[in-house]
């Protein structure tokens, strides 16, 4: 990242570091997320990818390093602290409880109780209220179902999942993380969810999306976040840079340059193994890349 | 956009889907045994004619009235995927101190059934803190809290039955007569009681967050249930159950007696699994259990009018069970 961004970041890491014993999970990462994009977060295992996620939704604490949220540092003790925040998370196995329906699933751990006696002195849950604005959720999300009161578990994988991220959208009013929602689906599941990724997005609920899938993330990220030994090596986006060019950059075997416009092959032999060589456009920029040394 | 299919339904397309009352009660985990129950009674009433007449049907729910109450304990705990081996001990050790405290004549009677059940309640609280905070298995720490209550209640007692207990600890097996039937207060007791935990776990938060916490408890826990705190306290009310059903088994027999209970953990789990709950957590009801002790009542009563030998009920109580898990894990499968 050269130029400064004319946009503020909803949500922004600087130097975050982990360690755990000898190994070093993060090694100063930073990540901008800005208002209204998808984000996709890309990088080889070991990376440290899943170690930056669980920072940012407050499963891990970093050792070193700052979080700030609308540019106000903040800190998250548990991923409960990042759900006060507005920051709510998909993960990938499907974390919904099968036998409940849907409304139950979208509202657990939320539930919303009666007004009056019924729900202070009985407690009584108001499930009218909650099937009701469950439905106005999924219908805003377009995410068709022919009855809330079905449980989850007949469900599709793809719908289960759409539970799932409505959920997660219902409740997150500043950024949503989804960690690898689409691997346990189905190419047309996959469709369905990468859709209402888009719509969340359109919405203006900016999304980070951690994913092995190029396809899917060339399908769907505004920008790419390249994460490759603890730290981001380039952000770039998916438009400027072939598939084979952004894997290589995430193995080592490219650089991107500092004007971002081009990559080129710093380790010939781990790149000709990802069938990447150096593009004919490469205006020969200076090899300076102290994140790619192997 | 991708073509997918996913529809846009109208609002309204969901508004009116709350299914009604009887409907919800009814559904899927309890109507098979509900079917079960019906073809048994019908069985019986159409084989002896004694079954089909209220007073019987009274003498059924006092027969399973103590088992079925320490079911209602025993479905809270399966439901968060747990099972409770003790919960005929802890109840047996609490009769005893209830009786015991109540005779000694220093305590009044109401005092000594409040600490009966206060001493059921902290076992239950144990099982709880040893489930939760050293995450043992269910199994093995309420395999472990049966033989200590056990032993507990043989060294409190001195292997002696408690009598010559006060009024107020028989009170609730008096009777009174509806249409000419005598009915017990305890029976009464029980009833309530189901449907307390019927709505409690159907109605309430926290029956939401037992069931998710046994269906699936890391999902349960990502949306921000504090599940061991909800594990904790379904042991505890577990606990306060046994010992209410602790009262109930001295006001039946009329005196505390330190051999009683020894097979009602099994005939619990029994019920509850005939009453279609999982044993694999999060799917069932105590409306289910309750028509699973009374299938054990009519069964074990039925066959009695009949002349059947009572090793006999046992036998069939055996092949119920197995068949009840064998629907349970079929349609589990199926639902897959």
């Amino acid at each position: 990242m050269t130029a400064p961004d004319p946009v503020a970041p909803v949500l922004e890491a600087r130097g975050l570091t982990k360690r755990y014993g000898h190994v070093t999970a993060l090694d100063g990462a930073d990540l901008e997320l800005l208002p209204g994009e998808v984000l996709a977060v890309i990088g080889d295992n070991g990376a440290g990818k899943s170690t930056l996620i669980k920072a940012l939704t407050g499963a891990v604490q970093p050792d070193a390093g700052q979080i700030l949220l609308d540019g106000v540092p903040i800190r998250m003790r548990n991923p409960l602290d990042a759900r006060r925040h507005g920051i709510e998370t998909v993960y990938q196995d499907l974390a919904v409880a099968p036998a409940l329906d849907i409304a139950s699933n979208l509202f657990l751990g939320r539930e919303v109780r009666r007004a009056g006696l019924l729900g202070t002195l009985l407690r009584m849950l108001d499930k009218p209220r909650m099937r009701a604005e469950s439905a106005r959720h999924m219908a805003e999300l377009r995410i068709g179902l022919r009855s809330l009161t079905q449980a989850v578990e007949n469900l599709s994988g793809g719908q289960r999942q759409g539970v799932a991220v409505a959920r997660a959208a219902a409740w997150g009013h500043h950024v949503l993380v989804m960690d690898e929602p689409t691997a346990a689906l189905g190419v047309k599941e996959s469709g369905q969810v990468l859709d209402l990724i888009r719509r969340i997005r359109d919405r203006g609920l900016p999304v980070v999306l951690i994913s092995h899938n190029m396809p899917h993330v060339f399908e769907i990220a505004d920008r790419i976040h390249i994460q490759r030994l603890g730290r981001r090596v380039a952000v770039v986006r998916p438009g400027d840079h072939s598939m084979a060019e952004v894997v290589a950059v995430m193995t080592g075997a490219m650089a991107i340059d500092a004007d971002e416009a081009h990559a080129h092959v710093v380790d010939r032999a781990a790149a000709s193994a990802v069938g990447v060589s150096e593009p004919p456009a490469a205006g020969g920029g200076p090899a300076v890349a102290p994140e790619t040394r192997q | 956009m991708s073509t997918t299919t996913v529809i846009a339904p109208d609002e309204e397309a969901y508004a009116g889907t709350s299914p009604p009352l009887w409907r919800r009660l009814l559904s899927g985990s309890t109507l098979g045994p509900l079917a079960a129950l019906i073809l048994a009674s019908a069985f019986f009433s159409f084989r002896t004619d004694q079954f089909l007449t209220a007073g019987n049907f009274s003498l059924i729910i006092q027969q399973v009235m103590v088992v079925g109450t320490l079911a209602i304990g025993q479905t809270v705990i399966i439901l968060t995927a747990g099972i409770d081996l003790s919960n005929g001990a802890i109840m047996a050790f609490g009769s005893i101190v209830m009786t015991k405290l109540a005779i000694g004549g220093t305590i009044p009677p109401l005092l000594a059934i409040g600490i009966g059940i206060l001493v059921c309640a902290a076992f239950g609280l144990a099982n709880g803190l040893l489930v939760t905070q050293i995450s043992l298995p269910p199994f093995i720490v309420t395999l472990g809290m049966l033989n200590i209550a056990f032993a507990l209640t043989h060294i409190y007692s001195r292997e002696q039955t408690v009598s010559g207990l006060p009024r107020v600890l028989t009170a609730l097996g008096d009777t009174f007569t509806v249409g000419g039937t005598d009915v017990t207060y305890g029976s009464i007791v029980t009833l309530v009681l189901f449907a307390v935990f019927a709505y409690v776990l159907s109605q309430t938060a926290w029956g939401r967050h037992v069931y998710a916490t046994g269906n699936n408890r890391e999902a349960a826990r990502l949306t921000g249930i504090a599940v061991r705190r909800v594990l904790l306290s379904v042991y505890t009310v577990a606990g306060v159950v046994y010992g209410i059903a602790g009262l109930l088994l001295v006001a039946r027999t009329n005196v505390g007696d330190p051999q009683a209970g020894q097979t009602d953990n099994l005939d619990s789990i029994t019920a509850v699994v005939l009453g279609g709950t999982s044993l694999f957590g999060g799917r069932g009801s105590v409306i289910g259990t309750l028509i699973g002790a009374l299938i054990v009542g009519i069964f074990r009563n039925g066959l009695q009018l009949m002349g059947v030998a009572s090793i006999y009920q046992t036998l069939i109580t055996g092949v119920l069970v197995i068949l009840a898990v064998a629907v349970d894990q079929i349609s589990r499968r199926r639902a897959r």
